[in-house]
């Protein structure tokens, strides 16, 4: 296979407080190869979008890496100073946010918003920006868009509005797109023309996309592989396929059958008691291990790394294959 | 007993359950109408016209006792108005709700039954916005119960407290915590325990569980469904999850602004959806089964509300439109093929729509 695209090795990240040092991802390794989907799915509070951020250079202080690296194409990104991350911000990857109102500026109309962003990472003239953000615009299914670029964000639609933020994360043509729940904001029908529009675009464009969401859904549409996260670290890799048919780490198996279904007609759904540990007190051993079904001594007290697990791999001693 | 269900707009109070096929709620031709008009001023000197919001439109269905309705649709359609008009948040426009034969605007008033008022209850979405967070939690559940006077003394008080919080999964010491000192799960079981205490039987269920992950989602649904099952609850659950309404209903209504365009038995809408628009939502859930199947997805928002199209309301979005739909709203008749679903729509009616 050739060199991934994005590499990310041993990523930890914390947040320094006044009691002490709060781990919020650890040990999270992962690579998405050119032109590749990588979902991202976890519940609130298991580091997902913590990790979109650290890889665009958005972190909020004092969240910081404290270890690891990331790569992009081979060179590390996670040491750049702050001018050089701009750069690579826009230009090489692209985001796109659950909130479009929040990522776009109301005090600008959407035409001077997308001149601008390309006019920053390419060079082109006004006249051919202007061409550029049109083209733009209709290619994310915005009708009329020549008036329209006229038009400020409060003049379009949630839906609408996420179509200029995927314009506006597209303008330089990035080879990565971090999409931090793209979809959550939008009503149902909205969301799947937003799924099938940055399906469309990515393929066209060959745009490899990280897709950090907590919707199953929507991996199971988008995604080629995907990374189940639990308490900050991957708990389950693997095919998109693989790990929704036949999930291996009972987290995944817990959290598959909590999906309400309208194909199939269920008394109660699975229940997975309690719930995620919060940060200052991730339990010893394997942090899911108070909540699972299968727990045994090892988990108490020794944490699993991934492991294979037919075709995909788990963080889950159930899967080693030396006994300890 | 049928005689007393058909002659008397008395409520039941006796010990007898009214027959099984009465409706426990019966929301008939309910009209809701805001007005978010310009300040006067504004009105006068811009010579701004009043501008009517027609949230709900001539909304009827019923709930049997011990059933599950579900209601679904997307943001602005009007679900969360029929749920604020049946606990009296709102007043109707136009149109009635009755309670066990009982007319819900009398309660709204204040001058209404209290023992019928405290039979509805509400849970609303955002857990962290429904609780108050300077009271403890027993004195949060607690005050239905002094507010209706159900228990007498400190230590029966406590002791119900105790059942209710054992009730919902919670245990009796976590009273004495504050409500930040719980997840989101956790404090929609308090909501819910707070909607228990006041021994209610109805209860109204705006969006319970979109706040909250999925496998905490999963516990509190199981809760609800095991609750009904014990203390034989009638639910009006209301999600824009068809997911979750598949899960917990057993009859669905789908809304689009502000009318009910589809109302069928579960398993009769989920197989067999007839409105084009219960159509599009079905085929715009993302298919986690991975079938492969091809999706179509419909093109076109919600319309304004403030100036919804003519006609049926769908008509713009609806590929099987034609004239008669855009001049003439459509009524929920029963259609033709099945007799428990309800259907607006011209298209159906004229069996224009071809079958899938």
């Amino acid at each position: 296979m050739n060199r991934p695209l994005l590499e990310v090795r041993h990523l930890r990240i914390e947040f320094p407080t006044r009691r002490g040092v709060l781990v919020a991802v650890d040990e999270v390794s992962f690579t998405i190869g050119p032109g590749e989907v990588l979902g991202v799915v976890g519940e609130s509070g298991a580091g997902k979008s913590l990790t979109g951020a650290a890889i665009i250079g958005l972190l909020e202080p004092p969240g910081r890496i404290a270890a690891g690296e990331i790569l992009l194409d081979g060179e590390r990104i996670d040491r750049l100073p702050h001018e050089a991350m701009r750069r690579i911000r826009g230009r090489r990857i692209g985001a796109i946010f659950q909130d479009p109102l929040a990522s776009l500026d109301p005090l600008f109309s959407i035409g001077q918003q997308l001149v601008e962003t390309i006019r920053t990472h390419l060079p082109l003239s006004e006249g051919e920006a202007r061409k550029r953000a049109v083209d733009l615009l209709q290619e994310v299914g915005i009708p009329a868009a020549a008036r329209r670029t006229g038009h400020y964000p409060h003049q379009f639609s949630g839906g609408m509005r996420q179509r200029v933020v995927i314009a506006l994360a597209l303008a330089a043509n990035p080879q990565l797109i971090i999409a931090d729940e793209p979809t959550t904001a939008l009503d149902v029908s909205i969301q799947a023309q937003i799924i099938t529009l940055l399906k469309r675009l990515c393929r066209d464009h060959g745009t490899a996309v990280m897709l950090v969401t907590h919707d199953m859904g929507v991996i199971a549409e988008t995604a080629d592989r995907v990374a189940v996260m639990y308490a900050g670290r991957i708990v389950e890799t693997g095919p998109v396929a693989d790990v929704i048919n036949a999930p291996k780490h009972p987290y995944t198996v817990g959290l598959m059958g909590s999906i309400p279904s309208i194909v199939a007609d269920r008394d109660r759904l699975v229940q997975i008691d309690g719930s995620m540990p919060r940060l200052n007190a991730i339990p010893p051993g394997c942090p899911f291990h108070p909540r699972c079904p299968r727990v045994f001594d090892r988990c108490l007290h020794e944490r699993p790394d991934l492991m294979d697990a037919g075709s995909s791999r788990a963080a889950c001693w159930l899967y080693d294959k030396v006994p300890a | 007993m049928k005689v007393l269900a058909e002659t008397s707009a008395e409520p039941a109070r006796s010990e007898a359950r009214p027959a099984a096929k009465m409706p426990l709620l019966q929301v008939s031709h309910a009209t809701k109408v805001f007005d978010v008009s310009p300040p006067w001023l504004t009105r006068v000197l811009g010579r701004a016209p009043r501008a009517l919001l027609h949230a709900v439109e001539d909304v009827s269905f019923c709930i049997r006792r011990g059933e599950t309705l579900g209601l679904v649709g997307e943001s602005g359609c009007g679900k969360s108005t029929v749920a604020r008009l049946i606990v009296g948040l709102y007043r109707l426009t136009s149109g009635s709700i009755t309670y066990d034969g009982v007319d819900i605007a009398t309660l709204a008033s204040g001058r209404g039954d209290r023992t019928l008022r405290r039979k509805l209850q509400m849970i609303f979405q955002d857990p962290y916005a429904s609780l108050n967070p300077r009271w403890r939690v027993a004195d949060i559940v607690a005050e239905p119960i002094r507010a209706q006077r159900l228990a007498r003394g400190r230590h029966a008080v406590a002791a119900r407290i105790g059942e209710l919080l054992t009730q919902v999964g919670l245990a009796p010491a976590d009273g004495q915590k504050y409500p930040h000192q719980f997840s989101g799960g956790q404090r929609q079981r308090i909501s819910i325990a707070r909607a228990l205490a006041s021994e209610a039987e109805f209860l109204v269920c705006d969006e319970p569980t979109s706040a909250l992950d999925v496998s905490v989602q999963a516990q509190v649904l199981n809760l609800m469904r095991e609750l009904q099952q014990r203390l034989g609850l009638t639910y009006l659950f209301i999600s824009h999850n068809l997911a979750v309404v598949h899960h917990v209903a057993d009859r669905v209504g789908v809304m689009y602004l502000g009318r009910i365009v589809e109302l069928a038995d579960k398993r009769t809408l989920f197989a067999h959806p007839r409105h084009p628009y219960t159509r599009m939502l079905l085929d715009a859930i993302p298919d986690i089964a991975m079938s492969g199947k091809a999706r179509t997805p419909v093109a076109g928002e919600v319309p304004n509300p403030l100036s919804p199209p003519s006609g049926c309301a769908f008509h713009p979005r609806c590929p099987f439109a034609n004239d008669r739909c855009r001049t003439e709203i459509p009524a929920l008749r029963a259609d033709a093929q099945a007799e428990d679903a309800l259907v607006a729509c011209h298209a159906v009616e004229e069996d224009r729509i071809p079958q899938k």
